[in-house]
């Protein structure tokens, strides 16, 4: 078994697959009409086959609630790898980026937690 | 407040958390956590993390602040620099509550 799919809310899809793509870096691979919505998910190019990231709409109503007490607390809703925490930092900042944790390297570890814009935080993370 | 402050003292976990605070301030309570584990081996849940900052605030120690939907955590050695000046440099009799 693999990790096909996973997903994060967002409050607006199309400002999310902004965020996602434009600012993240990754890019678009499903864009599916669903009534008001769409599926629609992001790949990584590092990866095009790999795990796909649903954009998911944020209107169910138990959403709010959930999202609201991981961002109060600061907890990552998923995590993502890259080569350099430090240089992805300094690069996403200068794209007015803001992080509720700044790189943290923790042995092996080093992570950073940023905030995506549609009401989710994003951890980087690399290992030694 | 001084009881607030000692009782606030006596706890290891405590004394961590304020010395992760002294790294860096405004800290979220998910920052507080990983540091306690993957530093100090500290495996408590999140609850009792968010407790022990309670009491930390109650004494003046930490204080938390909200910026848009995230809340972040400072340390406060106001409190501290009270207590080590007390026997010091005595000046003021301790309030009768």
């Amino acid at each position: 078994m693999r990790i096909h799919l996973t997903s994060v809310f967002v409050d607006d899809q199309d400002k999310g697959l902004r965020f996602y793509t434009d600012v993240l870096g990754f890019q678009k691979k499903h864009e599916v009409p669903l009534g008001e919505d769409r599926w629609l998910t992001v790949v990584s190019p590092e990866d095009p086959d790999g795990t796909e990231l649903l954009l998911e709409p944020s209107r169910h109503p138990v959403v709010k609630a959930y999202k609201d007490g991981l961002a109060a607390d600061g907890i990552p809703a998923v995590s993502f790898a890259v080569d350099d925490v430090q240089a992805e930092f300094e690069r996403l900042r200068g794209l007015g980026v803001r992080f509720t944790q700044e790189p943290l390297e923790m042995g092996q570890v080093t992570t950073a937690v940023l905030d995506d814009t549609c009401g989710n935080l994003i951890q980087i993370v690399h290992s030694k | 407040m001084a009881e607030d402050v000692f009782k606030a003292l006596a706890d290891p976990t405590r004394r961590r958390i304020l010395d992760e605070l002294v790294e860096r301030d405004g800290q979220t309570l998910f920052e507080i956590c990983t540091r306690l584990v993957t530093k100090h081996g500290l495996t408590l849940s999140r609850q009792a993390i968010s407790q022990h900052l309670a009491v930390l605030e109650s004494a003046g120690l930490v204080l938390s602040r909200r910026r848009g939907r995230y809340k972040f955590h400072d340390l406060n050695t106001e409190p501290l620099e009270r207590i080590a000046t007390r026997w010091l440099r005595p000046e003021t009799p301790e309030g009768t509550p």
